[in-house]
């Protein structure tokens, strides 16, 4: 597979920073930082990772079936995520999500039609004490109303 | 940057650098006593670094709570391995936020304490692992960690005093139980995140089978000052045993939620009622979740007591890893409960069957009782099948999963009794009038 210069030098980082003979570190980091780029996670690219960190290919493959940040289908362009955990829920971080599945036509996991947004239920974030929080790809928005959320998800319309 | 206004009541001693221009630069931190207590270090031998560590009390600050001197003290020096420090910044225990405001507003701080802690063991190579959700921490971490090389804060020869240390992050992918220091270790390998039996413990085979120095974020953004000031003042902040600060992440049902740096020992009800500003709009206090989702909930009456370690095991509960959640009288704790465990259902690993299973068969049970489907004989039930968790499994994930449920079905069985027969979550109109 080709990258982009910029992930192939990070991969290149990757593949030196751990101890001699243990490239096998590099499988997560390498498998979420491609994702940014290739939009979900491929057989060929556990292959590639596979490759390139000197393991089997099913070493990689049961990597991705744990961590949930790992996917194995594309998520939308931006990928919704509403914390619901306590924090979050007990200033409404429940009807948030409720809100944002109405707003989008999708529940749990699942894209929009036109591939421009994904929605997901999410475990805590870390960002508790400025609840209830959503995180749009790696952006974190705090104190989100449902309102708050209605505008921003009409700028990321206007920006596509 | 900020995201709350501070308070008068904070003694800053980690975050005195929160709000200062460029608190992430090197300048503002060289500027601001940082690597005083590097330059202190490297005269010192690695016995009396560890003793001064010892000498503050300060207590592990991801939530176990154990003796961070004497955690360092575990690491075999003079074994031929490597051996390597890591630090935990896979920040995710329900409640907890604080982590991410020392990577964001204090890099060098961290970098400092790792360097120390580097010297303390003779170990050469860290790394910090970070949790996924946090890709802007990553990139402000690897942006210090460049100016640090630049600088010769990091690489050969640190300063001219002859030692060598690298840094780098690793990023996690979505795992709670990475945050579990054998997890992690397994996590970093390049493997699942499953825990490992103890002992050994990771100070003598840790990452890649060497001997690791394992810490939390704020435990090594503590060494600064400990080093810098001396460990009897640090410990002097706190009652004994439970030395300095801590950053305490208020949440919930309060007029002024924020992560907050107080005294360990800080009474709790002056935490809700001064610090964050009492209950929102005038309700009463009906229950506090002391230190992140997995520790005994307190009831309202149980609240004045002193945030110590010691303190809240006293009182069947924890300290934990800071993360206080407030709640009020119209919080429905079937639902809390109910939510609570779908988290740790969901982040169970499967690797013990009394955690993997026990979470969702309770989860299954509160999901019922929620919707009106309980049964009296439940709520005993929900009790006796935590229990039957606890200690059973290789990680403390099954134990925290079970131990708030415990308190919850003891400390509330009217909430529970109230869904009983089929009625409707007593609670629901409210929470609908306050969204509306």
């Amino acid at each position: 597979m080709t990258f982009s210069p910029e992930l192939e030098a990070k991969f290149a980082k990757l593949l030196e920073i751990y101890p001699a003979g243990r490239t096998r570190s590099a499988i997560v980091p390498m498998l979420l930082y491609a994702q940014d780029e290739v939009e979900h996670i491929s057989a060929e690219l556990i292959e590639e990772v596979a490759r390139r960190c000197q393991v089997q290919p099913l070493q990689v493959d049961e990597v991705v079936g744990y961590y949930s940040m790992l996917h194995r289908k594309p998520l939308g362009k931006c990928h919704v995520q509403v914390c619901t955990n306590i924090s979050c829920l007990i200033l409404g971080g429940d009807e948030l999500y409720e809100h944002a599945s109405k707003a989008l036509g999708i529940g749990h996991k699942e894209v929009t039609a036109d591939g421009q947004f994904s929605l997901e239920e999410v475990e805590c974030m870390g960002a508790c004490s400025w609840a209830p929080a959503v995180q749009l790809n790696y952006d974190f928005h705090h104190h989100v109303t449902p309102e708050k959320l209605d505008q921003l998800l009409a700028e990321v319309r206007k920006a596509h | 940057m900020l995201y709350n206004e501070p308070s008068p009541l904070e003694v800053k001693i980690l975050t005195k650098r929160f709000g200062l221009a460029n608190s992430e630069s090197l300048d503002t931190y060289l500027a601001t006593d940082g690597y005083k207590a590097f330059r202190k270090a490297v005269e010192m031998t690695p016995e009396q670094i560890i003793e001064e560590v010892k000498t503050s009390a300060l207590r592990g600050r991801g939530g176990a709570g154990f003796p961070t001197g004497m955690k360092w003290s575990f690491v075999p020096r003079t074994s031929p391995k490597p051996k390597y420090v890591i630090i935990n910044a896979d920040e995710s225990e329900p409640g907890t936020c604080k982590d991410r405001l020392l990577m964001e507003n204090d890099p060098h701080q961290l970098i400092e304490g790792i360097l120390i802690g580097g010297r303390a063991v003779d170990s050469h190579k860290g790394y910090i692992y970070i949790r996924g959700e946090y890709r802007y921490l990553i990139e402000a971490m690897d942006r210090a960690i460049a100016e640090s090389y630049s600088r010769g804060y990091l690489g050969k020869n640190i300063q001219g005093t002859g030692f060598d240390f690298d840094l780098y992050t690793h990023t996690g992918a979505g795992a709670y139980e990475c945050g579990e220091e054998t997890a992690l270790l397994d996590s970093i390998e390049g493997k699942r995140g499953i825990p490992r039996m103890k002992p050994p413990f990771p100070a003598v085979v840790g990452a890649w089978q060497s001997p690791t120095l394992l810490s939390n974020v704020e435990t090594f953004s503590a060494i600064p000052a400990i080093i810098r000031d001396g460990g009897a003042a640090f410990a002097a902040l706190g009652p004994p045993k439970n030395g300095g600060t801590r950053l305490v992440c208020l949440s919930g049902h309060i007029n002024k939620p924020g992560v907050y740096e107080l005294p360990v020992g800080f009474n709790l009800r002056r935490m809700i009622y001064e610090v964050g500003g009492g209950m929102r709009n005038g309700k009463k206090l009906k229950a506090v979740v002391p230190g992140g989702s997995s520790c005994p909930i307190l009831k309202a009456d149980e609240c004045d007591i002193a945030m110590d370690f010691d303190s809240l095991t006293k009182a069947k509960s924890m300290l934990g890893s800071g993360g206080t959640v407030v709640l009020d009288e119209e919080t429905c704790m079937v639902k809390f409960a109910q939510r609570i465990m779908k988290f740790y259902a969901h982040e169970s690993c499967g690797w013990c069957i009394p955690c993997r299973e026990g979470t969702t068969w309770l989860k299954k049970m509160l999901d019922r009782f929620h919707s009106g489907g309980g049964q009296k004989s439940d709520i005993p039930l929900i009790g006796e099948l935590s229990k039957n968790m606890l200690g059973r499994t290789f990680c403390a994930l099954g134990d925290a999963a079970a131990m708030p449920t415990i308190s919850i079905v003891e400390k509330f069985p009217e909430d529970f009794e109230a869904h009983l027969n089929g009625k409707p979550c007593p609670y629901q109109h409210s929470a609908e009038m306050a969204m509306a």
